[in-house]
């Protein structure tokens, strides 16, 4: 089959790779029919995370028809599915709490020893996501082996399309989740760092959480636009202090609960960034987390923190006195993607929340190294590019696209 | 506890995790211990003791989730012969018996005279506090094979016992919670290489 491969920073290529099988009872093999780039996969294009492997196929937003199944999955062939990015077992103590990504038997043992030393416990299983994460292969594919799954899939009814459902796999439940934690309060005041998928649905889930005011941070205008046009008043931190805007904004408190839909790869020139940026540089190795440390900040006494933003390993100069001080909570972790599902398709299919406003672009699988160019390079207009393994290549590419 | 107990012992720690070498006292809690170096481990698994017990307790169960383990084949008088994978493609064998077994509870094993390692080892199985399933030890001694230079060529395999009863175990916690075992091949033949 052919499928999205890495091989090392700002490298990606469509190659041939040899078709997955099922291998445990409990897996199913998915045919694509829809995935999508995700500002995580960007991590993974710049060379931020750790253990990747040459060749590793990426992708974790992904969702198709099932077409071979183990003994032990409950899907019949034919059926459509999305997907979760998180591989969950549904049978260990953490699935039964519904905290799916910290599930404890989805890790291969061995890799299972990668993140212990660093954060104590094995991570989450994720697909296409480095082998700190499992090493499974992920989604940006024709063709896709997806353990348990018995558990982690929902099936889509005939007639829904893909790019209305797509998101379910990640970033929309990864929106509300952050809302979520943000536990908001009627007649809040909610501040969202970054309007990119993660940081727009957040803007959406918060608003039909019962947040009164939304203010979404960012500084390419059309993703400014599209928070506004959800309700949000706006901030554009290139041309505007972030925090003392806050702070007029609110009347002098500060927003009640702040959300961090940003990550390791903070942009700006911002003293404490570019002292980040030395450090990664010089492999000094600590993440870029200014938009952490602003939201920390800028967040008002006794408020909520919520941070769906990855991050990878230590952050300097961590505000951990305003955290304290101001008796802050903090809310954070890899979403837990099936506790979301059945209520979130309900959302989708009434209407409720809108998920296609953010596909920009979508293009055949082919194309899709030239989809990480894109989705890198022109973030302003490139919200979302959706790969379509069964979509023809057209023959003037870059005039569809708009830009180059 | 009186002050003469502090030198031995001043907290719940198990002993496994002391900073201290506590060899001499885990062989004191073993019936007939082989073996000097020492590997303790503890997991928690989401089902009851006696089904855990009673899988463990049909020691040719156990190649289906130690990865070293070539097979435990039985040889009458509850003993079992092992065939176990060595560096460097070689594999060492010993004959094991039953020396302490307490239904649903506990069950040790130890090498007999000859064996290529010398190796004993003890599995308890304790109803894990909230009703999260069973607390799942494993206490093993052995002598490394060729003393320490063995050692050090186990862990270039990364077959270290350490390590590899760390792992074993999390396979046990797979199987036993979730039916199979995790892997992240995504061809059959890709998976027959792992193993
Ligand atoms: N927790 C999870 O399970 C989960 C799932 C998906 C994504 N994520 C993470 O969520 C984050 C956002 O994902 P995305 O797909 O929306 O990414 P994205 O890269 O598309 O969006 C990030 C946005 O942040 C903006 N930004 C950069 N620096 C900023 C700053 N200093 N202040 C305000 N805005 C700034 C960028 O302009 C961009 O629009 C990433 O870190 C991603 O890895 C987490
Ligand atoms: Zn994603
Ligand atoms: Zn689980």
């Amino acid at each position: 089959m052919r499928a999205l491969t890495w091989h090392g920073k700002h490298d990606v290529r469509v190659d041939s790779v040899p078709d997955p099988e099922i291998i445990n009872p409990r897996d199913a093999i998915i045919r694509i029919t829809s995935t999508a780039i995700c500002g995580s996969d960007l991590h993974l294009y710049d060379g931020y995370i750790p253990s990747m492997k040459a060749g590793d196929i990426l992708g974790h937003e992904f969702m198709g028809e099932v077409v071979e199944t183990g003994a032990g999955s409950t899907l019949k062939k034919g059926m459509r599915v999305v997907v979760p990015f998180t591989i969950s077992c549904g049978s260990c103590f953490h699935c039964s709490k519904h905290q799916y990504s910290a599930c404890d038997n989805e890790l291969p043992a061995d890799n299972q020893d990668i993140a212990q030393p660093i954060y104590g416990q094995p991570m989450a299983g994720l697909f296409g996501y480095s082998h700190m994460t499992g090493g499974y292969a992920g989604g940006q594919a024709e063709y896709v082996r997806v353990p348990f799954s018995d558990v982690g899939p929902i099936v889509i009814p005939d007639g829904v399309d893909d790019d209305k459902v797509l998101f379910l796999s990640d970033i929309l439940p990864t929106g509300w989740m952050a809302a979520e934690n943000a536990q908001i309060e009627p007649g809040d005041t909610v501040a969202v760092w970054g309007c990119g998928p993660v940081g727009l649905f957040a803007v959406q889930s918060a608003f039909l959480m019962g947040a009164e005011r939304v203010i979404a941070i960012d500084h390419f205008p059309h993703r400014l636009e599209l928070a506004a046009r959800f309700g949000a008043e706006t901030i554009n931190y290139e041309q505007t202090k972030t925090y003392d805007a806050l702070m007029e904004m609110t009347g002098g408190i500060g927003p009640d609960a702040c959300i961090d839909a940003v990550g390791l790869e903070a942009h700006g020139f911002f003293a404490d960034n570019v002292w980040d940026q030395i450090k990664v540089s010089t492999f000094l190795g600590t993440d870029r987390a200014h938009s952490i440390r602003q939201a920390i900040v800028a967040c008002r006494k006794g408020g909520r923190i919520s941070m769906p933003a990855v991050y990878g390993g230590f952050v300097d100069k961590f505000p951990l006195g305003a955290l304290m001080e101001k008796g802050l909570t903090l809310k954070t972790g890899q979403t837990h993607v099936q506790h979301y599902l059945p209520a979130l398709l309900n959302a989708v299919m009434e209407d409720k929340i809108d998920t296609t406003f953010l596909i920009s672009h979508r293009m055949p699988l082919e194309d899709a190294a030239e989809g990480y160019r894109l989705f890198h390079d022109h973030q302003n207009e490139v919200t979302k590019v959706v790969l379509k393994p069964g979509m023809d290549r057209s023959p003037n590419e870059e005039s569809r696209h708009g830009i180059q | 506890m009186g002050d003469t107990q502090t030198s031995q012992r001043s907290d719940d720690a198990p002993l496994s995790t002391s900073k201290d070498d506590r060899r001499e006292q885990v062989r004191a809690a073993l019936v007939d211990p082989k073996g000097d170096t020492l590997v303790g481990k503890t997991v928690t698994i989401n089902r009851p003791r006696a089904e855990l017990y009673a899988f463990w307790r049909d020691f040719t169960n156990l190649p289906q989730f130690m990865e070293n383990v070539v097979s435990v084949e039985p040889v009458g008088e509850g003993r079992t012969h092992w065939t176990v994978k060595a560096p460097a493609g070689k594999t060492v064998e010993w004959t094991s018996a039953v020396t302490e077994d307490q239904p649903d509870q506990s069950i040790a094993w130890a090498s007999e005279e000859g064996a290529d390692v010398a190796n004993s080892g003890r599995v308890e199985f304790r109803d894990a506090p909230g009703g999260r399933g069973t607390w799942v030890s494993v206490t093993i001694l052995y002598d490394p094979p060729g003393g320490v230079i063995g050692k050090v060529i186990a862990k270039m395999f990364q077959r270290e016992p350490a390590i590899q009863a760390r792992r074993d175990l999390r396979r046990f916690k797979q199987l036993m919670e979730t039916g199979e075992i995790a892997t992240s091949a995504f061809t059959r033949q890709q998976h027959e290489e792992e193993m």
